[in-house]
């Protein structure tokens, strides 16, 4: 029969019907249920198995604490591993299975490792597997990582979106139980904005698993009432199937809401998950308390659970765990469990409360002072042993047995900011640190507050607290009378003498476990958690590391405060790696930035290369052309024939401005700037002030008073922070602004004999390009195709006659169009980054692979730049010894002795005879490429006083790339040495 | 974590770029005799305190300011937060 | 007590009652001829190599909490030694070697899983720059190999190669690079220490130097005062507060460093790999855990703890390189405090104070450097001279303008 185990009432949907699997069966359920509840109704006790020993386990727990009942949900590309089933809701089509299990469930072949355990104790593995040595990689580890891990994943990509938003309020209620609402309806009334945000897709917390009536109304038709009001209140948000998962800094909450989670798959354009950053003046944790369970012999099988859980189930879910259930208390609250459960029909084999002078019942027996000594039943608990107060066992058939031993608060994110939380004799539990997170109150259980009416009241009073803090009115709703029992405990952790008693059920920690590490020495909590792996499963010990504590101290012979705790971390709850990232994914992982020539490049049918942020045209492929070398050796032969147009708009440009201008280029560059002309361009080298070599670029001077400077495309944001640090930090007086100009104009380069030809055609009549008007490093603004604002710089990377000419980025794209147009007659080529490389490397032009971050003037052949007789950025630390060896590296060319060899960049440089190693290392090759002109291969490289080794020849080796041969050391200037072309 | 730019109002610090700690501000005079010693000082030792930081923040994100926060390393706790060329003037930073 | 899988048996059945403390409890005694300041990894590490190598009897660990609880508690457990620069790549291919024969040496599982490290690469520039590194590994006995985007794709097919919007264009793969259990490590060496005599002394903090005609004579501790030939700072993130107690200034700064665990999965990654193109990498622990990693927050901080845009970050640089990990769960995240140094790399050295020592800057490495740097820490104070491998750990070398920089980054410690 299907659903055997409900009951009546609950707040689920009985008219709808639910269809889902569970390890390939299919069961049903209602509208309400989760997965846990549902598969309870119909029976199923058995839902995992335990991490270590392959015990049999099912539900302990009715929330986002449960470490047992963990499955995968869904499949395919869906397929969620160790997915609770306490908190997964259910949807029709559901599919699960369980998981961590060779075999079926009900037979799992590891449980062999249960029949071991004595041999598998806490930190086992510490102590064996070392012989003989080489066995550990081959055989033993690959044995364990196979044993371990819990669920699995697809291995496919995570189709479902996720996004990340922000909000702002005044106050933030964290948990919406009797606490949160009271809060919420009082600040909701004050007129504050608030957030009011709970794990659960239903508020009311504890009310809605509770009996309890509020004035005259059900917890849930108060919660309905309230949560209505809240609705209708404008500055209110209600955000259900939400968790606050961490408090960070200065009032910024981190929280998951799950949107599509209670689906078969998220709504068309709707994210599965969304995570919010909450920023909020203050915040109210309202978090209620989880209970603890007792630890006794065997107390891990399924059907054994909290009393807390069970209640919930019963009253919730209307779903009974068995027919015939017990209860096993050190408190009262555990005898409402037997309670309620008679009242729905569920018999009550007895309550064994460990309190001699426990409360009696007319329903149902009660074992005062009785002690659970264990339990039987292989897949589910079939009967307990209980140790009678006057002596004897006495065994006890049950299907179910729910557990008190008090509830903690949940005080995780209190602590989230490392607060270390205090004892609170009262309930025997830690509650809230005196030193939280700024701005975190505690209200309600999480307080310690742990009747309905303590928690309405302090939600209350902790709201008002804000409101009168953050400048509103205080309000007094009008709150229903509640229950308002005393607390009433007696500490009670574990049974005497029991051993195999689990503290830890998923990650398999037992109460022998705790006593070995003890006599191990492993004492303090930390050591206790890590040597066992306490604490350390999915549900990072919410119900278990109380009971370690508690073992501790009594093994230590100190009170558990004195034993300390943990430090809790967030989240709250594990959390989909997914939602982090939100839409950051893919190729949208970061922007793409695309140069203004980008459409006309495409139509071109270029090939693109990332460069940062940007992509670039690489090269540009002809019909016919099958290898890219031979795309870059035809746009690098007709650059230096004729001519050839480059996108440079990705090199940084910094506009400098104001009457100090010159004088604060002159402290940014090593070399001056200060007697620059106007309408010159100079070659400026950048250093930090460590004296190492961080940019280069030329830098313009337009007017008297302003300047344009370049950067590499690299740096162009770190070298325009460096200025903005040197303008306002080190010299705040100096009159001189900064604006980076690197979108506003797009740059071409047009280089090669006929560069100045083809400029002349769309250059305005009135600007005179000639040589002598406008040589060598001049620059001018003029005007281009019948009056449009430009830039012409005179400025060569290639090496060749070359210009580059600036146009509003706007005009960019009709610039190169325009360019290429006039460049017909010349057989113009468009030339990309790699060809852009050839040239500047056959030039023996530094680029990044050169300024890598630890060269210096020195090293790159221009410590004469450095100059002495002013200050500048990086001048007094590059006098520095170490930077001033005689044998320095230096920036030299290179070619293959064999002229068919390859000059590999990354190859390292020896000399001849001397051995092949590390100590003997005389440099390194930086850039290299097959120059067309030359007809071999070349490359730059950084060589022990290279500068006087000209003609010698070295020994290129690369083992990694497998290269081992003869280069000669040549001058960096492979074309042009005397620089004609440019000057021509 | 929010920094209260003094003409921006509340931020958040992902719009900052961190810059280190703000004696940055104190670069030797060039022409000291001890200048070399000093820029060594300078350029690598640090504080470091457990506790109130005065430290550098540029608003990248924003309207490029630098600023002087001067925040608690062991709570992060924001004390102050001023115009880095205010501090600098103040400093006697001149030219 | 040796440990085995014979002697496992042996307890097994008989109760477990035989086994005896891991390490002992000492009480501080008046004087020892070495106090290693830290109870960390590479204090118990210089601590067991000073007895091991040097034969020194009265050495003492004093440590302020409990042993490992640093960064040796706290960190993403990876080994390895791609470094480029002749500074570092010797120490850490020592150091690589010392992990290989650790848990032979220890008697201790450490549980050293040699499954590779993969370094990928993006640009053209970065396998330039690879090249050279893997190159200078080659050239100092470590190994190194530089792998395809093809042999990549096969050896890992859910890497995402079809949509990156910075494309995989290979790889740099050190195969013996890897993880080791991290607690483990303090807990062996711990172990091995004590039996060999050293005083391991924890809750045991140091409140200040006794200094003397600059001579530092001995330590004042809230258990005592303890008097010491040699006296060896070994704190990690809390040396510019030690080391201020002794009045010196040091070219460090105090930055957070998250990392993060998700659930435990079955097998799914084998070795470590990491995002060139971002910050982010990624291995799986013995338990199933993805443990991960990315950037420092960048701010100065002792708090321990970190916030949302570097979480964040790293989760963009997960989903960039294994969009299959979207819907596995982030299980923990924590905060260490690295003292970042003004170069990117450690000090190992004497300071101007007599008898006072100074171990630390490791940056974000040190878990990986534990064995050398205990080694030839141990080395310098027994001999005071400097370890070959570790010469260029000095403290002058910011005078000197000899700076180990892998990152070419400057004295910008944020950055490293």
């Amino acid at each position: 029969m299907s659903q055997i185990n409900r009951l009546s009432g609950g707040k689920i949907d009985r008219h709808q019907i639910l269809n889902f699997t569970f390890d390939g069966k299919t069961y049903q359920g209602h509208p309400g249920d989760t997965l846990a509840s549902a598969l309870l109704a119909n029976d199923v006790r058995l839902m995992g198995r335990s991490f270590k020993y392959h015990r049999p386990r099912g539900v302990l727990t009715a929330g986002s604490e449960e470490p047992n009942a963990i499955v995968e949900l869904r499949e395919g590309s869906r397929q969620e591993p160790n997915t609770r089933a306490t908190t997964a809701e259910l949807y029709d089509g559901l599919i699960s299975k369980s998981q961590n299990k060779i075999g079926s469930l009900r037979f799992d072949l590891m449980a062999v490792n249960d029949r071991f355990s004595n041999f598998l104790t806490a930190g086992f593995y510490y102590k064996t597997f070392m012989w003989p040595s080489a066995f550990w990689e081959k055989f033993y580890e690959p044995i364990i990582r196979k044993a371990a891990g819990l669920g699995s994943i697809s291995l496919k990509d995570d189709p479902d979106d996720y996004d990340r938003g922000f909000l702002h309020c005044d106050l933030l209620i964290i948990g919406a139980g009797p606490a949160g609402l009271a809060a919420a309806l009082t600040a909701g009334r004050a007129g504050a904005q608030i957030i009011i945000a709970d794990e659960d897709f239903s508020f009311g917390g504890r009310l809605n698993s509770e009996r309890f009536t509020l004035g005259d109304q059900s917890g849930s038709d108060w919660t309905g009432q309230t949560v209505a009001e809240l609705s209708s209140l404008p500055n209110v948000r209600i955000m259900a199937r939400t968790t606050v998962l961490g408090a960070f800094d200065h009032g910024i909450f981190g929280a998951l809401e799950r949107v599509s989670d209670h689906l078969l798959q998220p709504a068309p354009g709707k994210p599965r998950q969304i995570f919010w950053r909450i920023y909020t003046k203050g915040s109210l944790l309202c978090a209620g308390a989880t209970e603890r369970p007792i630890a006794f012999e065997n107390n891990d099988r399924p059907g054994i659970m909290l009393a807390g859980a069970m209640r919930s189930y019963a009253n919730r879910w209307a779903v009974t765990t068995a027919r015939k259930v017990a209860v096993f208390t050190n408190n009262d609250d555990g005898h409402r469990t037997a309670a309620d459960l008679h009242a729905k029909g569920v018999s009550i084999a007895a309550v064994i409360d460990i309190r001699p002078d426990a409360p009696q019942s007319n329903d149902f027996e009660v074992i005062a002072g009785g002690q659970i000594i264990n339990s039987r039943g292989r897949l589910g608990l079939k009967s307990i042993d209980i140790a009678l107060p006057a002596g004897g066992i006495r065994q006890l058939s049950c299907g179910a047995l729910g557990v008190s031993g008090g509830w903690n608060p949940n005080i995780h994110l209190t602590s989230h900011h490392r607060g270390r939380p205090e004892w609170l004799p009262d309930i025997a539990a830690f509650g809230p640190p005196a030193k939280g997170p700024a701005g975190l109150r505690v209200a309600g259980a999480a307080k310690g507050d742990l009747t309905t009416s303590g928690a309405l009241n302090s939600g209350t009073e902790q709201a008002n607290a804000w409101l009168k803090d953050l400048g509103f009115v205080p309000t007094a709703p009008d709150l229903p009378e509640a229950e308002d029992a005393p607390i009433s405990i007696t500490p009670f952790w574990f049974v005497k003498g029991c051993k195999r008693a689990w503290l830890d059920q998923q990650n398999d920690v037992t109460v022998k476990d705790v006593h070995l590490a003890h006599q191990e020495n492993f004492v303090s909590v930390e050591h206790l958690k890590r040597y066992t792996t306490l604490g350390m499963a999915t549900d990072q010990g919410k119900t278990s590391n109380m009971g370690g504590l508690a073992i501790l101290a009594e093994l230590t012979g100190k009170a558990i405060p004195e034993v300390g705790t943990t430090v809790f971390r967030p989240p709250y709850t594990p959390t989909a790696i997914g939602a982090f990232a939100g839409r950051d994914r893919g190729t949208a992982f970061r922007p793409t930035r695309k140069t203004p020539s980008h459409a006309w490049a495409e139509e071109q049918g270029a090939v693109f290369v990332e460069v940062g942020m940007w992509l670039r045209a690489q090269w540009f492929p002809k019909e016919g052309e099958t290898d890219w070398r031979q795309s870059v050796d035809r746009e690098v032969l007709a650059t230096r024939k004729s001519v050839g147009v480059c996108d440079v708009t990705t090199l940084g440009k910094i506009d400098v401005q104001g009457a100090d201008a010159a004088t604060f280029l002159n402290k940014i560059y090593c070399n001056g700037f200060a007697k620059l002309a106007v309408g010159k361009t100079r070659y400026g080298l950048m250093l930090r002030e460590d004296g190492i070599a961080m940019d280069d670029g030329t830098t313009a001077r337009l007017a008297e008073d302003h300047f344009v400077a370049t950067t590499t495309t690299a740096n162009a944001v770190s070298v325009f922070r460096h200025m903005e640090f040197a303008r306002q930090c080190l010299w705040p007086n100096l009159d001189v602004q900064l604006i980076s100009t690197t979108e506003a104009w797009a740059q071409y380069a047009v280089a090669g004999p006929n560069a100045r030809r083809l400029l002349q055609k769309i250059v305005d009549p009135e600007f005179d390009l000639s040589n002598e008007a406008f040589p060598f490093m001049a620059c001018a603004n003029i005007t281009v195709c019948g009056g449009l604002r430009a830039r012409l710089f005179r400025i060569s990377f290639s090496g060749e006659l070359a210009y580059e000419l600036a146009v509003p980025t706007h005009y960019g794209d009709a610039m190169i169009r325009r360019l290429m147009q006039a460049g017909e007659e010349f057989d113009a080529v468009p030339y990309g980054t790699e060809a852009l490389g050839v040239m500047r490397i056959e030039k023996g032009h530094a680029a990044g692979n050169e300024l890598n971050g630890t060269t210096t003037a020195l090293n790159l052949g221009m410590a004469r730049m450095v100059s002495k007789t002013k200050d500048s950025i990086g001048s007094t630390l590059s006098e520095r010894s170490g930077l001033k060896r005689e044998d320095a590296l230096k920036l030299v060319g290179l070619r293959p002795v064999n002229p068919a060899n390859p000059v590999p960049a990354g190859s390292h440089l020896m000399s001849k005879g001397d051995p092949v190693d590390a100590a003997h290392d005389q440099g390194y090759v930086t850039s290299a490429c097959f120059s067309p002109n030359l007809g071999h291969f070349i490359a730059l490289a950084y060589v022990k006083s290279g500068d006087s080794r000209m003609g010698e020849i070295l020994r290129l080796v690369s083992p990694l790339t497998g290269f081992d041969h003869e280069v000669e050391v040549v001058s960096a200037h492979f074309i042009d040495p005397e620089g004609e072309r440019l000057r021509a | 974590m929010i920094i209260n730019h003094p003409l921006l109002g509340p931020r958040d610090s992902a719009e900052f770029t961190y810059m280190g700690d703000a004696s940055l501000i104190d670069r030797p005079d060039w022409k000291n005799p001890q200048a070399l010693t000093q820029f060594i000082d300078y350029g690598y030792m640090r504080d470091n305190p457990a506790g109130a930081h005065c430290e550098l923040w540029y608003h990248e994100q924003g309207d490029r300011s630098f600023l002087v926060v001067t925040r608690d390393t062991t709570t992060h706790e924001i004390f102050s937060v001023e115009l880095a060329r205010d501090v600098a003037r103040s400093r006697g930073r001149s030219t | 007590m040796r440990y085995s899988g014979i002697r496992i048996i042996k307890e097994a059945l008989t109760d477990h009652k035989g086994w005896t403390p891991a390490w002992r409890d000492a009480e501080p005694q008046a004087q020892y001829d070495y106090i290693v300041i830290g109870g960390g990894g590479h204090g118990l590490a210089t601590a067991y190599y000073l007895a091991r190598n040097h034969g020194a009897k009265k050495v003492a660990v004093l440590e302020k909490g409990w042993i490992g609880g640093g960064n040796v508690g706290r960190n993403t457990t990876i080994i390895r030694s791609n470094y480029l620069l002749d500074g570092n790549e010797p120490f850490y291919e020592h150091s690589l070697k010392l992990w290989e024969g650790l848990e032979q040496d220890l008697n201790y599982n450490t549980m050293v899983s040699q499954r590779g490290i993969l370094n990928l690469i993006h640009s053209d520039a970065q396998r330039d720059a690879f090249t050279r590194r893997g190159n200078a590994m080659l050239l100092n006995g470590a190994d190194a190999d530089l792998l395809s985007t093809k042999t990549i794709q096969k050896r890992y097919p859910f890497l995402n190669l079809d949509n990156a919007r910075f494309p995989i264009k290979g790889g740099l793969a050190q195969h013996r690079g890897g993880t080791v259990r991290h607690d483990a490590v303090a807990w062996g060496y711990a172990r091995a220490a004590d039996q060999l005599g050293v005083d391991i002394i924890q809750n045991c903090e140091v409140t200040g130097f006794r200094i003397e005609g600059g001579k530092c004579l001995g330590v004042e501790t809230n258990r005592g005062y303890v008097a010491g030939g040699k006296i060896a700072a070994c704190v990690a993130g809390s040396s510019s507060r030690l080391m201020g107690k002794a009045n010196m200034r040091l070219p460090i700064e105090s930055h957070v460093l998250q990392a993060f665990v998700s659930e435990g999965l079955k097998p799914v990654l084998p070795g470590v790999i990491t995002f060139g193109a971002g910050h982010f990498y990624c291995s799986q622990s013995d338990k199933g855990g993805l443990v991960f990693g990315g950037d420092l927050d960048g701010y100065n901080s002792y708090a321990q703890r970190g916030n949302l845009p570097v979480l964040e970050d790293v989760c963009e640089g997960a989903m960039a390189i294994f969009p299959m990990l979207g819907r596995v769960r982030l299980l923990r995240m924590w905060g260490g405090i690295m003292d970042m140094s003004m170069d990117g790399s450690p000090i190992i050295d004497r300071t101007h104070i007599d008898g006072l020592y100074f171990n630390g800057g490791w940056c974000y490495g040190g878990f990986k450097a534990t064995p050398a740097s205990g080694w030839c820490y141990a080395h310098l104070l027994a001999t005071d001279a400097p370890h070959e491998f570790a010469r260029a750990y000095r403290f002058d070398r910011f005078e000197k303008g000899q700076m180990i920089d892998e990152k070419g980054v400057g004295n910008n410690p944020q950055l490293h």
